[in-house]
């Protein structure tokens, strides 16, 4: 045995075979530990629709509500702060809401919004998903002479107009998320499910 | 007694270990103050996990317990408030400890061969210590807690194509939310510590092989006497182990005057806005990071494109890691360098000061034109310290300050916009000035003025 001549090619195919079937028995294992990091079933369910009654929402006032653990608003925009928005087009990225991933079909419009006095948007910075602060005023100190009313992000300076569409020269690139909704009633919205989907 | 040790020596190495580490370890008799941080950084370690073991039987890692477990450990636990000070002030120190230590290495050349893998190594550590502290902050639950986080996950999600998928898979959900806190639970109490101990061991095991580099940056191994022990050197203990307990002494005054008088810092080691419970509908007014990711923040910031200024800031880190093979001058310690090569460190000290101060103040023109310049020069100092490589080749001076002050116009040029408003343009011009005398002074100064460029010989011994 001891003088008997080593097989090299041998022993390197089995070193090789060997390495394969571990590799292939390591990735197999570690398949459930890498998915147990993924979002859990509870948390896949969690994304039931939200129902908001508008009826209280006064002329100018945001309202905040959950949806999929993210803030939406829902703002009574006053006839002033509509007639504003087309004054506004030549400061914006994108105004007139182009970027089809921020809205569904139907609030790709002028005012991004199915009935142009309610605006409904996701609360979060398409920067880095800060919340954005409403700052409805004209032309406060802080933000300058020719602010047009709207949303400031307090982390990294994103400025949006009153219909959320983000102003040249802001950090974020796209204009704030219009989530899927529909009226169920005139005073009722129902946000997560667009019209007509179960 | 010594039956017992024999015992043990015929079944570990106890006598041998306790020798080379310590008592016969040779260390240079020259090691000033700055030589404190790295036992005291291995002091910090010990307080967090004692201190974090206490901490993690009261708290609850659920987002409905968390912010009321905190303040329970505060009000009714007791000696709690005094654990959980002593954990955050902590965390801050271990910072502040950390960075010296490591500009330490940067002004006499540690980092240079043959320990090249102790830096490494180094900033290896210096990384889990950034994802411990970062996931740490999250467990209190607070507003700052949850919003930081928010940013900071969301920095991946600017990855191109996969970032959604990783964003959610850190985060286990949508949003930050219960699992997200509670896998950062796991992560903080046992998985990062594991490996911050295991690299602080790896650390020290690579050190005491190439052994310590010391302010004159002499290798004491060069000359060793009959017994082959270096002539420059003294054994770790006792001389330093005393050594080093006058300056825990010190570090332990300067810790509990925090703990004791100031534990929130003035907001800036415990931020105000995290005393109160996190709310995913409402962002703080103000939000910045901890001071010691601040420097990062604001090169983060100084990008406009996110997936570019993530990469930005990651950057800044990364090229903390190729110092060693960037820095090719055989002199080790600044002592004997050139005045280029001083300035180059002051002007990199000061502006990574200024980029964390500029990361907790809020934009404004101003800052952000501030920021982007110190973001700059930043960068830079790594480039124009790999020109200092060679101060016998003084003509190349000016070839690097071409091709770097091309390099400034050219990111100028890729950032300018149009829509620049009158004082960002003014902002803009006017700060030009500072990479301009950051090179001017560091490549043109030693070009033209000789004594400026004039290295003094490093001698044999270590000197004092």
């Amino acid at each position: 045995m001891a003088n008997s001549k080593v097989d090299k090619g041998r022993r390197r195919f089995l070193v090789a075979a060997t390495s394969v079937v571990g590799a292939v028995g390591t990735a197999a294992m570690a398949t459930p530990f890498v998915m147990s990091l993924t979002p859990s079933a509870r948390a896949l369910a969690a994304g039931a629709p939200v129902e908001v009654n508008i009826s209280k929402i006064e002329a100018g006032q945001q309202l905040r509500v959950i949806w999929r653990g993210k803030p939406v608003w829902v703002v009574n925009r006053t006839p002033e702060m509509i007639a504003k928005l087309p004054s506004v087009d030549p400061k914006l990225t994108d105004p007139d809401s182009e970027v089809e991933s921020q809205q569904p079909a139907y609030a790709q419009n002028v005012h991004r919004a199915i009935k142009e006095q309610y605006l409904v948007l996701i609360g979060i910075c398409t920067h880095l998903g800060c919340s954005p602060t409403y700052r409805p005023e004209l032309a406060p100190a802080d933000l300058g002479a020719s602010w047009p009313g709207g949303w400031y992000c307090p982390c990294h300076g994103s400025r949006f107009d009153m219909a959320g569409r983000v102003m040249k020269g802001s950090p974020a690139g796209t204009n704030l998320e219009v989530p899927p909704y529909h009226y169920k009633t005139d005073t009722t919205i129902l946000v997560g499910v667009s019209k007509g989907v179960a | 007694m010594s039956g017992l040790v024999n015992w043990i020596d015929d079944r570990f190495p106890l006598t041998k270990v306790w020798n080379e580490h310590l008592a016969q370890y040779y260390a240079p008799k020259n090691f000033n103050a700055w030589y404190f941080f790295g036992s005291l950084a291995m002091l910090v370690l010990v307080i967090q996990i004692v201190t974090g073991i206490l901490l993690t039987m009261h708290y609850k890692p659920d987002t409905m317990m968390a912010f009321t477990s905190v303040e329970h450990i505060m009000r009714d636990v007791p000696g709690g408030w005094f654990i959980r000070y002593m954990h955050s002030t902590g965390a801050s120190l271990f910072f502040v400890v950390v960075y010296l230590h490591m500009f330490r290495g940067l002004i006499y050349g540690s980092f240079k061969g043959p320990r090249e893998l102790v830096w490494l190594i180094g900033m290896a550590i210096y990384l889990a210590l950034m994802a411990e502290a970062f996931m740490g902050y999250l467990l209190p639950w607070g507003q700052m807690s949850f919003w930081g986080a928010q940013v900071i996950i969301n920095l991946f999600n600017t990855i191109p194509y996969i970032g959604d998928v990783v964003s959610t898979t850190i985060r286990g959900d949508f949003v930050i939310s219960d699992p997200t806190l509670n896998r950062f639970f796991a992560f903080h109490v046992i998985a990062v510590p594991l490996i911050l101990v295991g690299l602080v061991f790896v650390h020290i095991v690579a050190l005491h092989v190439v052994g310590s580099n010391n302010p004159d940056g002499v290798e004491i191994k060069k000359l060793k006497d009959k017994n082959g022990i270096p002539l420059d050197g003294i054994p770790f203990h006792p001389y330093y182990s005393v050594k080093d307990i006058a300056g825990i002494v010190v570090f332990l005054m300067v810790f509990f005057a925090i703990l004791f008088f100031m534990p929130e810092g003035g907001g800036y080691l415990l931020e105000h806005a995290n005393f109160e419970p996190a709310n995913p509908l409402k962002t703080p007014e103000h939000i910045a990071p901890v001071w010691y990711f601040t420097p990062f923040y604001t090169v983060l910031r100084a990008v406009p494109d996110p997936w570019y200024g993530t990469l930005a800031m990651f950057a800044a880190i990364a090229v903390l890691f190729i110092l060693p093979w960037l820095d090719k001058n055989p002199i080790k310690s600044i002592r004997y360098r050139n005045t280029a090569h001083k300035l180059n460190i002051v002007w990199f000290a000061v502006f990574f000061l200024i980029l964390g101060y500029l990361g907790v103040m809020p934009v404004t023109d101003f800052f952000r034109e501030l920021g982007t310049r110190a973001t700059q020069i930043y960068f830079l100092f790594f480039l124009v310290t790999a020109a200092h490589s060679r101060p016998d080749k003084r003509a190349m001076y000016l070839v690097w300050f071409i091709a770097l002050a091309a390099l400034v116009l050219f990111t100028d040029w890729l950032r300018w916009s149009d829509s620049f408003t009158g004082p960002q343009r003014h902002y803009f011009w006017m700060m030009m000035a500072l990479p301009a005398t950051y090179l001017a002074s560091t490549l043109l100064l030693p070009l033209f003025v000789g004594r400026c460029n004039a290295e003094k010989e490093v001698p044999e011994r270590v000197t004092g």
